[in-house]
């Protein structure tokens, strides 16, 4: 086991390696230039931008260019930001805590929903309890967050007045008790968290749904119930273990998500997060950042799949790695 | 208004005393006294205290004066710092840390004295070291300033004693004046700094507010700054939310978490002519010092000639634009220059919206036969373009669509193309577009020779529609030559009418600033250089203050 793991360690290095290079080389070919070259401003001269394009060392062939970054990125240092000078790290350490809070607080009530409704469903497919939660469900997949986010905010901002409307912290944050303090904060994370949960619900309850369906069409199941054991005990002991199977999987793979904000609840409710720093960063092509949200987004695929693979060695016996 | 206050008591006393019996009189002027006092003070004596919070779409980029490229960072560092110079409320220059200045016969030479007494937010006072520091760092060839250029023009900068300062130019450049308001950056702060990394985070200036502090992608906090040179702020606090979007703005502004945010003309016509905005919120509406036009690549063989520009001209109506993208707020724009610049030409007149004389003048430049669809054939040539325009600006591209139908009318098929701004502009430079539909926003001084001499065609350079007119290139170069305004303005008006009557651009419109500000501010006076230029001034009477300290 452990030598399996490290093969596969290793094995991600080069792939690593590919994943930048190719996204260096396309960043770098698409269009447009970075940060002060975007100003159309008559004020900046031709010479100006010149001195610009040699300072950011963008007059170099892209291959140097790569090799120069790689070598500081082997150092961890991921350079700095076009934009403001500020380290690239010190840039997204900055986001980083607010986007991986909302995050796993959405993930933490998708799964919290998403089991219950699934598996109720599962038991009696295109039953009414299935319609129904399907409908739901699917109304929150398909509705448009930034909407349904701006009709949460009339009505529990302005209407009933009692959420705040945008941002993280309050006004008077910093003269709150540290009690308050996360109480303020909590405030403001029920509509972002309640709609980036709404819509994650589908997704979640419709895989246990399917994998459940599958299971319980199973022979094993079969052969319990025609040994008298209750109902109760076969959906919860033997159908939902091996359902769980494959959301390893899908759990694995949702690792990079928990970096990666979403730009549009971020920007409509003003969060500081990292998918408004990345998104900002590709508009004005400050590539080191966007390189830097490249790289964490990479490596954190990768370990998510390997630690999926693990866990599905761990908990599924009749899978071996030799 | 200290004037008038007392004249008015004075007035009372005198009735006072004709009509009632002495006692009685010294009593009611004991008891009223001090509440007429009171309601003075409210209704006219500016007072200290409350806090403005901003809304902004943007977030500042850095603080570092001569990095600052976006007008998010240009609003926190104009309150941060001064330049010399500055431009008072009918954008005549006037001096800030300047006391004065001078210019030579030959218009070689401009001197600057110093304003004594002026102290940065640290307590150092300020002197002709830092402008010196300034200007050095840039022409510095390491630093990443855009605006080197109107700087590089400076043969020899000498600094004559601690408030004098003297700067040889190599040519006489008029708008090298304008270029001064370049705010001015702390020597002893940044000496030892190699790349401002600190600075950009936490500025000193001179100016009326001190940098406070700066949580990323939420607020920037600034505090009155109590020895400003020109007198300390009336509001205590400046408070800069950034909420990315247009309407969680807008609802933040309804629950009246913000003061002061810029309205989109829908929200201004439609959603705030409510009871609980008048009530609450001011609105004010003046024209802002930009335009809307379409650049017409002029090496393109069909927008060479300049019937078929004014043909163009005819066929769009721009009142039509006016009204369907900016619902009625914006002017008819016709020509480099707005309504509100002193430059602006009031003789050049928008010409009207005349179908029929498009067709003529397309006629006449050999447009005449029309193919089965009915567009206009010239030889074999279909008459088709395509206008590139800029992904996100939901004007635009409304705009863009009325020009389609209205071509669509006199026989020319127009495409649309939208695509994202760094795109675009990479199009732009490599000269691969046919017509473009852009803005501009314009600098009050009204040097356009970047935008329109034949001499800026090259890559990167303005001049990208190719515009070539060796009147207005010999305008543009007198215009920076000679630094009298009253022959500047004749220059100018010669300009903007050749260029209107050439319609490099097809100039659409001037749009309206349209600020909204909680009612419970005062001392704000629009004039044509907006309502910004005397912030400091603004106040708000003792019982409405929100924030106390």
């Amino acid at each position: 086991m452990l030598s399996y793991f490290l093969k596969r360690l290793f094995s991600l290095v080069p792939l690593l390696l590919g994943i930048t290079f190719i996204s260096f080389l396309i960043i770098h070919l698409a269009p447009g230039k970075p940060s002060y070259l975007k100003e159309m401003n008559p004020r900046i001269s031709a010479e100006a931008q010149e001195r610009l394009i040699r300072l950011y060392q963008l007059d170099k062939p892209i291959l140097v260019q790569y090799i120069h970054w790689l070598k500081r990125v082997i150092k961890l240092d991921f350079g700095n930001s076009f934009a403001d000078g500020r380290k690239v790290i010190v840039r997204i350490r900055e986001r980083l805590p607010i986007t991986l809070l909302i995050n796993a607080l959405s993930l933490f009530f998708i799964l919290l929903f998403a089991f219950p409704v699934g598996i109720i469903s599962s038991l009696k497919p295109n039953g009414v309890f299935d319609k129904c939660t399907t409908l739901f469900v699917f109304i929150g997949f398909s509705l448009p967050s930034f909407y349904l986010a701006l009709l949460l905010m009339l009505l529990f901002g302005i209407k009933l007045g009692c959420l705040p409307i945008s941002g993280i912290v309050s006004f008077n944050h910093s003269q709150l008790s540290s009690g308050e303090r996360i109480l303020d904060i909590a405030k403001h994370l029920i509509l972002p968290v309640s709609v980036a949960t709404f819509g994650g619900l589908a997704g979640f309850s419709r895989y246990v749904r399917a994998n459940m369906i599958e299971v319980l069409k199973q022979d094993y199941i079969r052969t319990a119930y025609a040994q008298g054991i209750g109902r109760g005990r076969i959906v919860c002991k033997f159908a939902l273990k091996n359902a769980l199977l494959p959301l390893i999987t899908i759990l694995g793979l949702s690792v990079p998500g928990l970096l990666g904000g979403s730009v549009i609840l971020e920007s409509v409710f003003a969060i500081p997060g990292m998918g408004r720093l990345l998104y900002e960063a590709t508009l004005s092509r400050d590539y080191p950042l966007i390189m830097g949200g490249v790289v964490i987004g990479a490596v954190l695929t990768l370990l998510g799949n390997l630690i999926a693979d693990l866990c599905y060695a761990w908990a599924d016996p009749r899978i071996r790695y030799q | 208004m200290r004037a008038d206050f007392w004249r008015k008591k004075r007035f009372v006393k005198l009735r006072g005393l004709v009509r009632r019996p002495l006692i009685f009189f010294i009593l009611s002027l004991f008891l009223l006294f001090p509440s007429f006092f009171l309601y003075a003070q409210e209704d006219n004596q500016p007072c200290y205290g409350d806090a403005i919070i901003v809304g902004s779409i943007g977030e500042p980029i850095t603080l570092v004066p001569i990095l600052a490229a976006d007008s998010a960072s240009q609003d926190i560092v104009g309150l941060v710092f001064n330049g010399l110079l500055k431009y008072d409320k009918d954008i005549n220059l006037v001096g800030d840390l300047a006391e004065d200045w001078e210019v030579s016969e030959d218009g070689l030479v401009i001197t600057f004295y110093l304003r004594k007494g002026v102290k940065w937010q640290d307590g150092v006072p300020f002197t002709a070291e830092d402008v010196l520091f300034t200007y050095k760092k840039l022409v510095d060839p390491h630093t990443k300033t855009p605006y080197s250029g109107d700087f590089e023009r400076i043969k020899k900068f000498e600094v004559i004693d601690d408030y004098t300062i003297k700067i040889t130019y190599k040519q006489p450049f008029s708008p090298a004046l304008a270029s001064w308001t370049m705010p001015i950056m702390p020597s002893h702060l940044l000496k030892n700094e190699e790349d401002f990394k600190h600075f950009a985070r936490h500025p000193v200036g001179t100016g009326p507010y001190r940098f406070i502090k700066w949580e990323t992608g939420s607020k920037i906090v600034l505090e009155a700054y109590d020895e400003y040179f020109q007198g300390r702020p009336y509001i205590d606090r400046y408070i800069y939310y950034i909420i990315p979007d247009q309407s969680t703005l807008f609802l933040e502004l309804k629950n009246r978490n913000l003061d002061y945010i810029s309205l989109t003309p829908l929200q201004y016509q439609r959603q705030t002519n409510t009871e609980f905005f008048k009530k609450n919120f001011r609105k004010y509406r003046y024209l802002s010092f930009g335009y809307t036009y379409i650049g017409w690549n002029l090496n393109n063989p069909k927008f060479k000639d300049k019937r078929v520009r004014q043909a163009i001209n005819y066929a769009i109506d721009k009142e039509e634009i006016i009204k369907g993208v900016l619902l009625g707020l914006g002017r008819v724009c016709t020509g480099p220059f707005v309504p509100n610049s002193w430059a602006y030409n009031p003789a050049v007149k928008p010409a009207e919206y005349n179908p029929e004389k498009a067709r003529q003048l397309l006629a006449l430049a050999g447009w005449k036969k029309k193919d089965k669809e009915g567009i206009l054939l010239k030889g074999n040539e279909r008459f088709e373009f395509t206008l590139l325009t800029n992904q996100g600006n939901v004007s635009r591209r409304k705009c863009a669509e009325i020009i389609q139908q209205k071509l669509r009318e006199i026989g020319i098929k127009m495409h649309i193309k939208i695509v994202e701004w760094g795109c675009l502009l990479d199009l732009i430079e490599r000269r691969e577009f046919e017509a473009v539909l852009l803005g501009w926003g314009l600098s009050r001084d009204p040097d356009c020779y970047d935008i329109f001499h034949s001499s800026k065609t090259g890559p990167r350079e303005f001049n990208f529609v190719s515009y070539k007119n060796k009147e207005v290139d010999r305008l543009l170069e007198e215009g920076r030559r000679v630094f009298s305004q009253s022959k500047r303005k004749e220059i100018y008006q010669k300009v903007h009418k050749l260029i209107y009557e050439d319609q490099p651009y097809t100039f659409l419109y001037v749009p309206d600033a349209l600020p909204i500000i909680d009612a419970r501010f005062r001392g704000i006076e629009p004039t044509i250089n907006g309502i910004g230029y005397n912030f400091i001034k603004w106040w708000v009477p003792k019982d409405k203050q929100r924030f106390k300290r």
